[in-house]
């Protein structure tokens, strides 16, 4: 029993990661019908730019840790969204109005040259995170539960709360669900269109951007080709909770990160990185709009 | 198939024959690699570039050719030439097993179940089901072809068996591009409703397609079996996909030469240019981007074919107000 709470907090916590990234996936194919394959990648580079800001500017000394790992994410998100920015200029502009293997192609043209610029960068090993964060454990009914966890859960659900009320309440949040619709109808209306990608563009990498950092926070461990397994088992996420859609992407990201935690540690662990694939052929065959994908279901 | 073309292919055939007289073991070997590639690119452009699916697995169809080919030869004696078919047809009914309930599924979505299928069936070697593949050591002691009585065992042998493969494989997918087959692949891919509205079965196409596709890899795999005598998971990553994928792109997908001069450029590119070795995936990369937005078609890409009337009719008056 207590070993499978545990795993199901374990499982809610890397879960929540996924459902970060899953984020960016999903509101940049329910604007452009285009699967970013690059924004794993964008991930990576949170967790690399985390990694160097942390060692050049040791906030947490000078702020403190809450203020300093604060300021840290702010700057984080903001240089990897400059990122997406600029990739939305480079690589997928161009191609807006092309046939879709053209996009496609061009995204993993994007994703191979951003992982390797980065092996050039800091090489191709694995880089360790310093150990900032106290190890403690709060007890909860009766069970020991890392605060780490605790914190990753609950920033990532803060997160997603203000996207979630961002895009529901907001006039701006309004224009890009309506570009999400129709694009042509959203221009008839007086959207730019052009800027709600750009939005669009700069939102789900700065999520990413987030994840990357929490990731190396909370592992202390980043290789610069983890962004292609996250990236795979975020979109995952995006499927199995329909894509397009911003609550199914949290859905979808919470239910495979407790999947894979109960299906590794009750079936077999060396399969651990295959139960993200299975549940996304097996969603795809049985549903391919997903959990909540009703209203996006006309798009698939 | 065009004078033009003949001409090229009788120029490189006649240019890969005599490369032993000139070229030392390094370089007879980076070539075989080369026809190895060409054998996975063509076979990809059967599906990718013929039937249009986005298939991002084929490394997945040459890994399940490879371990069949190198099982039946380390396990039950079966000379690795003979194994060649079986392996290819191992290939072929998994593919289609596995494409069955995707095929249908929209581009970038198959693109996904098969990075999916690719990576499924790696994590399987892994984990050495049934002690077959022998996990993450993967398979060694692969017997040597023999043809004839001849042993294959040295680079310049294996440039004959492997480009004697290429060339038949070129030749029968030209004549595939003719047939009845391959007519009904490109219509599909051009517009598959109307491919549906006029009676061609786009399901059991696309599929056969697929099979054929990854049945041809599963025999490049047995090939690369036997000239390794080792195999190992590594060998058959997500990257071994990308590669190919690129090749076919690259060259001019649904066009055989293309492909091949595609596969070429991709092996032999870095090879050039050795010391730029760690910088090779950037570039690649790089050109993936810049090629879709220059040249999306790809450097020699399909010509639509044209058909000409056998003796062209003198025009008849009042022909162009319609008939009855």
């Amino acid at each position: 029993m207590e070993e499978l709470v545990q795993q199901l907090v374990n499982g809610l916590a890397v879960g929540s990661i996924y459902a970060l990234i899953a984020l960016g996936y999903t509101m940049v194919y329910g604007v452009l019908r285009l699967i970013n394959f690059a924004h794993g990648d964008l991930f990576t580079y949170g967790a690399y730019l985390g990694l160097t800001l942390l060692g050049s500017f040791a906030l947490q000394d000078r702020l403190g840790l809450a203020a300093g790992l604060l300021v840290l994410a702010v700057m984080v998100m903001g240089l990897v969204a400059v990122l997406g920015a600029l990739l939305e200029r480079a690589a997928y502009r161009p191609l807006r109005s092309s046939p879709r293997l053209s996009a496609v192609v061009s995204a993993l043209g994007a994703s191979i040259f951003l992982q390797n610029a980065l092996m050039l960068i800091y090489g191709a090993r694995y880089q360790v995170y310093p150990d900032i964060l106290p190890q403690t454990s709060v007890e909860i009914l009766g069970l020991e539960i890392p605060v780490l966890r605790l914190a990753v859960f609950g920033v990532s659900i803060t997160m997603m709360a203000v996207l979630f009320l961002f895009v529901q309440k907001t006039r701006v949040g309004t224009a890009i669900r309506a570009a999400a619709i129709d694009q042509d109808a959203a221009r008839l209306m007086g959207i730019d269109v052009n800027r709600v990608v750009l939005l669009v563009f700069v939102i789900g990498p700065a999520l990413g951007g987030a994840a990357g950092l929490l990731v190396g926070l909370y592992y202390g461990q980043i290789s610069f080709t983890m962004g292609w397994v996250y990236g795979m088992k975020a979109f995952t996420a995006a499927i199995l909770g329909g894509i397009g859609n911003i609550p199914g992407a949290m859905v979808g990201g919470l239910l495979l990160g407790v999947v894979e935690a109960l299906g590794a540690a009750y079936l077999s662990h060396s399969w651990k990185d295959g139960i993200a694939f299975f549940v996304l052929i097996l969603v795809l065959i049985v549903r391919p709009s997903g959990l909540l994908g009703e209203r996006v279901a006309e798009k698939v | 198939m065009s004078r033009r073309l003949a001409i090229g292919y009788l120029a490189v055939a006649a240019l890969l024959a005599a490369s032993p007289l000139v070229l030392d073991a390094y370089f007879l070997d980076v070539l075989n690699n080369v026809g190895l590639y060409v054998l996975l690119a063509l076979s990809l452009n059967v599906i990718l570039g013929d039937a249009g699916l986005f298939n991002m697995g084929q490394a997945a169809f040459y890994a399940v050719g490879a371990y069949t080919g190198a099982i039946l030869s380390t396990r039950f004696q079966v000379p690795i030439l003979l194994a060649l078919p079986v392996a290819g047809l191992v290939a072929a009914a998994f593919a289609a097993l596995v494409a069955r309930p995707v095929v249908h599924l929209r581009g970038d979505y198959l693109l996904i179940v098969t990075i999916g299928v690719g990576e499924i069936v790696r994590i399987l070697l892994v984990n050495d089901p049934w002690g077959l593949t022998g996990g993450a050591n993967g398979i060694f002691g692969i017997a040597r072809p023999t043809l004839f009585g001849w042993r294959i065992r040295r680079p310049h042998e294996f440039l004959y068996l492997i480009w004697g493969f290429v060339a038949l494989t070129v030749f029968l997918f030209h004549r595939l591009e003719q047939s009845r087959f391959g007519r009904a692949l490109a219509y599909l891919r051009e517009d598959a409703v109307a491919a549906e509205g006029s009676g061609v079965n786009t399901a059991r196409y696309r599929l056969l397609a697929f099979a054929l596709g990854a049945g041809w890899a599963g025999m490049a795999g047995t090939l690369y079996a036997a000239k390794m005598t080792i195999i190992s998971p590594e060998s058959f990553s997500f990257w071994e996909s990308v590669l190919v994928f690129l090749m076919v792109i690259l060259g001019g997908a649904g066009s055989i030469p293309g492909v091949v001069v595609g596969a070429a450029l991709v092996v032999v590119l870095p090879e050039l240019f050795r010391g730029l070795a760690s910088a090779r995936m950037l570039v690649f990369g790089l050109l993936m981007m810049v090629m879709m937005v220059v040249r999306p078609q790809g450097l020699l890409p399909v010509r639509a074919r044209r058909f000409r009337a056998a003796a062209s009719p003198a025009p008849r008056a009042g022909a162009a107000e319609g008939g009855p």
